[in-house]
């Protein structure tokens, strides 16, 4: 019997299918995806998910090692580790996604304007970005919490404009390129408006590109706020961050190492599932670059 | 290739330029006053009027920044508010520390790096490939900071080794200084070398696939000149490029290392600046890293042409 060619099983385009179910598909997507999930649910369910309040002191169980009670031990203030670890998830993330907020917002502007009306005006916006894109981003960050003073909205401005300059470029270039199709130029033979091609035309085509910076940029931003805040300049007490958590275990961690393992433990697993959920995103929305 | 260099160094002088009017605008954004934070609770209006006299904020805006700017480009960054010595010299002292730690992280970088990312492209889906893309992936992903207080924590647990704490220059103690320098080299080169090597394997990938290595290859040359000679040059200007962009990270990495491991550099006289507003010292360095970066970016692009000598930039 002649046996019948069966289809071949293809793997479906980006567009056929969401994107999330791609991402799910992707062992390393998978991983990213919940690694950042674990992270959101402890930022948000975080009242229910700490044992004790943040700045409850326990001054008998000064600096105990991980038990029933304590689960990843005490400071030396006798405060709960874990509940200010589940606390500092809210603080990385509300900062992380303030700051990339910030810089999205006036990166896509800019990047658009720049990428679609060209000349001086986008000589000028390319100037600025070059400019804040030469100084060293923590630097930068830290010149500008240093100006404006210490204090949780000020970290995340700075982050946030340190940011700005990646994600014009990103928008620019996508623009430059969706610019010379043809169905730009339709749209602008059938009379559309320049705004109206802008946002509803231009703006589909550059998400794919946005969106993998916008993951990157976040890990970018949680690092940037944790290196701050370890450094003194950052979130300043009696908000717990993973980074100034960090900075003041160093007094005691040969007497009690849990106070560093802990936060660097947390710090590494939310970066590491950002990068590798943006990785994964990359080769999802863009299957050329996979190599 | 003269020509080039100086019309890249005419070009500069608009991005030098913007760099330090930044530079001042973030200084006019300090709430309050320079002079009330140097006088604290001690200020009458003579005490003020002469600190006003002194700095010159009794003139306009556009005239203090061509003051400021005037004196920077001759090495004059100013005097301390803390401790009244001039700034630049402190810096031009402290840079040599930072410079030392830098080129050692990047030397460290590049041992790890430019090997193992071949290795991987060569044995592309391996286990060897497995691995080196997971190392890469924990050197890009774990913070400089986590990395050396988790050393610090391992060698003195584990090996009761406690890193020596008077500072000692390259020239003066040789071997107290590797003790001092080779940690947060260690550490700094570790974050390096997870980038460079997942660029070296991507670079290297995109090369290997070229129709010139497959005719490389036909013509019967050993491996080892196909890859050395043909695949890892071709590939190594996205390797470069992405060296020059690290400096500044390695640059802004230093001032938290040298925080870590009590290294007197520039990061370090940074953030003391920082932390203590003490703004000439905090402008000058700001000042200074940034026209290093983009000077090595510069010295960067030149390199291309040695590399790869179809750039032409007539």
């Amino acid at each position: 019997m002649k046996k019948t060619r069966q289809p071949v099983k293809q793997r479906p385009l980006p567009g056929n299918e969401s994107t999330l179910r791609l991402l799910w598909q992707d062992p390393m997507g998978r991983a990213g995806m919940i690694g950042i999930g674990l992270i959101i649910i402890m930022a948000v369910f975080a009242p229910w998910i700490a044992r004790y309040d943040v700045a409850q002191m326990h001054a008998r169980n000064r600096l105990q090692g991980p038990s029933a009670q304590f689960w990843f031990g005490t400071d030396n203030f006798g405060r709960d580790v874990f509940s200010r670890i589940v606390y500092g998830a809210r603080v990385s993330l509300v900062v992380g996604i303030v700051a990339v907020g910030i810089a999205a917002g006036f990166g896509y502007l800019l990047g658009m304007i720049a990428g679609f009306f060209e000349g001086k005006t986008e000589t000028v916006i390319m100037m600025v970005m070059d400019i804040i894109f030469a100084f060293p981003s923590i630097l930068l960050a830290l010149f500008i919490v240093a100006a404006l003073g210490t204090s949780i909205v000020n970290t995340m401005i700075a982050i946030g404009i340190v940011n700005i300059p990646v994600f014009c470029r990103t928008v620019r270039a996508s623009v430059k390129t969706v610019k010379s199709t043809d169905y730009i130029a339709n749209a602008r033979s059938i009379g559309l408006k320049r705004m109206s091609i802008l946002f509803r035309h231009v703006t589909p085509n550059v998400m794919a590109p946005f969106t993998v910076q916008a993951t990157l940029a976040l890990s970018g931003a949680i690092l940037t706020e944790a290196s701050m805040s370890f450094l003194g300049l950052g979130i300043q007490p009696p908000n717990p961050s993973w980074g100034s958590m960090l900075s003041d275990a160093r007094k005691y961690m040969e007497q009690a190492p849990w106070l560093v393992i802990f936060p660097a433990l947390f710090i590494i697993i939310t970066i590491l599932s950002f990068n590798i959920l943006g990785d994964a995103l990359r080769d999802v929305l863009d299957p050329k670059l996979k190599l | 290739m003269r020509d080039y260099i100086i019309r890249r160094l005419i070009m500069l002088i608009p991005i030098l330029l913007g760099i330090s009017i930044a530079i001042f605008v973030v200084m006019q954004l300090i709430p309050g006053d320079v002079v009330s934070g140097i006088l604290g609770i001690e200020q009458t209006p003579e005490l003020r009027a002469m600190w006003e006299k002194k700095l010159g904020l009794d003139k306009p805006l556009v005239e203090q920044y061509f003051s400021w700017i005037g004196k920077a480009v001759t090495g004059d960054f100013g005097e301390s508010f803390r401790t009244g010595a001039p700034v630049f010299p402190e810096i031009m002292s402290r840079f040599k520390i930072s410079a030392e730690l830098a080129v050692l992280a990047c030397i460290i970088a590049w041992i790890i790096a430019l090997p193992l990312g071949v290795l991987s492209s060569l044995k592309r889906n391996s286990v060897i490939d497995r691995i080196v893309r997971v190392v890469a992936l924990m050197g890009v992903s774990i913070p400089n900071f986590a990395s050396a207080t988790l050393l610090i924590l391992f060698l003195a647990k584990g090996f009761n080794y406690h890193t020596p704490v008077k500072y000692a220059g390259l020239f003066e103690n040789f071997g107290v200084n590797m003790q001092i320098m080779l940690l947060p080299a260690l550490v700094l080169g570790s974050v390096m070398a997870g980038s460079v090597m997942r660029m070296t394997r991507s670079s290297m990938l995109e090369v290997l696939r070229q129709d010139y290595i497959k005719a490389v290859r036909a013509k019967g040359a050993p491996e080892r000149v196909t890859i050395f000679r043909h695949a890892f040059k071709n590939s190594s200007i996205p390797i470069v490029t992405l060296v020059g962009m690290q400096i500044g990270s390695l640059m802004g990495g230093t001032v938290v290392i040298e925080q870590i491991f009590s290294i007197p550099g520039l990061g370090q006289y940074t953030l003391t600046g920082i932390s203590q507003r003490d703004f000439p010292v905090v402008q000058g360095c700001v000042l200074f890293i940034a026209v290093v970066y983009v000077l090595v970016n510069l010295l960067v692009d030149i390199l291309y042409t040695y590399i790869d000598p179809r750039i032409s930039y007539s």
